[in-house]
């Protein structure tokens, strides 16, 4: 069996940023790998060691800086990883969620994989919907927001997490596409050995011509107009000063709502 | 035309976010003159029907078809709904539920989706306000199309809660079972143990600031000596420290205690979820833009590794 995993780098916001127009200034980015697709590489490297997966492959839509990140995934146990990225996809600003799974559906296309695992969400566009709309777009069965997975013969035996510490036991036929939960394992740390190997591992590069498809696959209905801090409706009460008189501040509010009385 | 709006429900209850979803398609079938459809498949229709009998709302279809949500079931009800009622905008919740099907039923019926959004307008076409980068920024997104599909994100709108006399029509589905390849086999509770958050009046809760494990101690310290009780938020939990039944928020437990103190914790909408109704939050982080001081009462910019051991100080 073949697992695809879906990989994003994010960006972060630092504490103090400027927005430039349509994002935050690229100087106050830093990039990492999505959270969530922490959790998915993690499940889906344990099912190659489970020995349900003959291989295990990423893939991830993002210019060549991502492909630093995407080595991480390498060097964690992924076989080998695929970037899909042209001037077009770059130039086309904001990717709505139907434009990412119609990327991806080509890569499901080539690769044919029995299983796909995406994190539930991106934590920069916070859309949580790629996963699902992939699934439709390629006549897979899913299960979104998993925190439990385990393979019996075509079946995925999932958990999806609901509100209020609530499970829901739901089995899946494969093949499928399941979004990860954060917490469903605990992702490892790449060793020095799996990070030598991610060295020598492919990262194919695949622009749109390459998956047979062209720049209208990136023009989107969907399109961001603003940008901007949101208004803060806050009344809080902020105490200035080093960390004692702070402490002391607060701890006087504190004692007034008795807090700390003995 | 129409404003379609879907009710979320769960194990026998309609959620909270069904009555928002009301208002706010009550409001884009104002601004557009049309009107408001809420659709309400599996479990008790006929019930669910009557609570959903609200003010603003035209027609309440019902689709009585399985007891507990199943998505593939749910993708057929809004597909055979939509061609039947062609609505310019179909609503649905930003839910774990909504998560499952939102995005397979705008992709099968071709429609643009904007996803978890917190707030919408209609002039011309639609505008939506949705939040990027964990909250730090809001955005406005314009969608270029006749019709869409929205998650509306929870908390955001009001609830409706007057009544009104929709009428009820039991809308007639045919369920294509060789299209159902999911079925839930049950539910289980996890937050259980020896300690209940939500009892507790003073919380002293932990977040991803604390950075190692080994430092939870001085959060401890804490919360003993304000005779406190140590809650946090999920990466704490996610990554083994603290048991599950001490998470705050949308998976976790919805705490109200008198004091919430939140130390490292940024104020994710699915953390606040679940503490937004303490009497008084307090909050410590070094991000001044973290979304956590929008809703605290009290707050200190500042290092937690600072502040901490400094108020501990104070009540020893
Ligand atoms: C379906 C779903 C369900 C979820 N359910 C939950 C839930 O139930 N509960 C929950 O909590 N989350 C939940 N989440 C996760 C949520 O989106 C956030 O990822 C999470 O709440 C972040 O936790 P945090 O604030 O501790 O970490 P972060 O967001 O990483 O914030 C850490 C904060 O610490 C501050 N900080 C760092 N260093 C210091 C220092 N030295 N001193 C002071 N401050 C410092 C930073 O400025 C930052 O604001 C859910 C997500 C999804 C998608």
């Amino acid at each position: 069996m073949k697992v695809l995993v879906t990989v994003k780098e994010v960006a972060e916001a630092a504490d103090d940023f400027e927005i430039d127009g349509l994002d935050i200034a690229p100087e106050y980015l830093e990039y990492d790998l999505n959270e969530w697709d922490e959790y998915a590489v993690e499940a889906a490297v344990q099912l190659g060691e489970d020995g349900h997966a003959d291989e295990v492959v990423s893939v991830t839509i993002g210019p060549e800086r991502t492909e630093e990140t995407i080595r991480m995934a390498l060097a964690k146990g992924v076989d080998r990883a695929i970037r899909v990225w042209d001037d077009d996809i770059g130039g086309a600003g904001l990717l709505d969620v139907e434009t990412k799974a119609e990327l991806l559906e080509a890569v499901v296309a080539e690769e044919d994989p029995d299983l796909v695992l995406t994190g539930v969400q991106a934590n920069d566009d916070g859309f949580g919907a790629t996963g699902v709309t992939l699934a439709e777009r390629i006549g897979f069965e899913w299960a979104a927001v998993v925190n439990d997975l385990e393979l019996e013969d075509a079946v995925a035996k999932v958990h999806r997490e609901l509100e209020g510490g609530v499970e829901e036991h739901t089995e899946v036929d494969l093949p499928a596409v399941l979004t990860i939960q954060t917490g469903i394992n605990e992702p490892r740390y790449a060793s020095l050995r799996g990070i030598r190997q991610a060295q020598s591992k492919e990262i194919a590069h695949q622009t749109l011509a390459d998956l047979g498809l062209d720049a209208s696959t990136v023009e989107s209905p969907i399109g961001m107009t603003a940008m901007y801090e949101p208004e803060t409706e806050s009344d809080a009460t902020i105490f200035e000063g080093d960390a004692e008189e702070t402490a002391v501040k607060l701890a006087s509010v504190l004692r007034e709502k008795g807090v700390g009385a003995e | 035309m129409s404003v379609l709006a879907v009710a979320d429900h769960r194990r026998g209850d309609l959620r909270d976010v069904s009555y928002e979803l009301v208002t706010a398609g009550r409001e884009l079938a104002e601004a557009l003159g049309e009107e408001l459809h809420v659709a309400v498949v599996s479990g008790d229709v006929e019930s669910f029907a009557k609570d959903l009998s609200l003010d603003g709302v035209d027609t309440v279809h019902t689709v009585d078809h399985g007891e507990e949500f199943n998505h593939d079931v749910y993708v057929q009800a809004v597909e055979a709904l939509d061609s039947a009622l062609e609505p310019t905008v179909v609503l649905m919740p930003n839910s774990v539920n909504g998560l499952d099907y939102a995005p397979a039923v705008a992709s099968s019926l071709g429609l643009p989706l904007v996803s978890d959004a917190v707030a919408l307008e209609w002039d011309d076409g639609l505008t939506a306000t949705r939040e990027m980068y964990a909250s730090k920024v809001e955005t406005t997104v314009e969608v270029d199309a006749d019709r869409v599909a929205v998650t509306v994100r929870g908390g955001e709108w009001e609830p409706t809660e007057d009544t009104g006399s929709p009428a009820v029509e039991a809308f007639d589905l045919t369920v294509d079972e060789s299209r159902v390849r999911s079925r839930v086999t049950g539910f289980e509770e996890v937050a259980g143990g020896d300690v209940d958050i939500s009892d507790a009046d003073v919380l002293v809760s932990v977040g991803r600031g604390i950075e190692e494990e080994e430092n939870l101690e001085l959060v401890e310290e804490l919360a003993d000596a304000l005779g406190a009780t140590l809650s946090a938020s999920r990466p704490i939990v996610d990554n083994g420290w603290l048991p599950k039944n001490r998470q705050v928020g949308q998976s976790g437990k919805v705490v109200t205690p008198d004091v919430y103190l939140a130390v490292g914790i940024s104020g994710a909408v699915q953390h606040v979820a679940g503490m937004k109704g303490s009497d008084t939050i307090i909050a410590i982080n070094t991000d001044p833009n973290a979304p956590i001081f929008d809703i605290a009462d009290y707050g200190i910019v500042g290092d937690l590794f600072d502040v901490v051991p400094a108020l501990t100080e104070q009540f020893r």
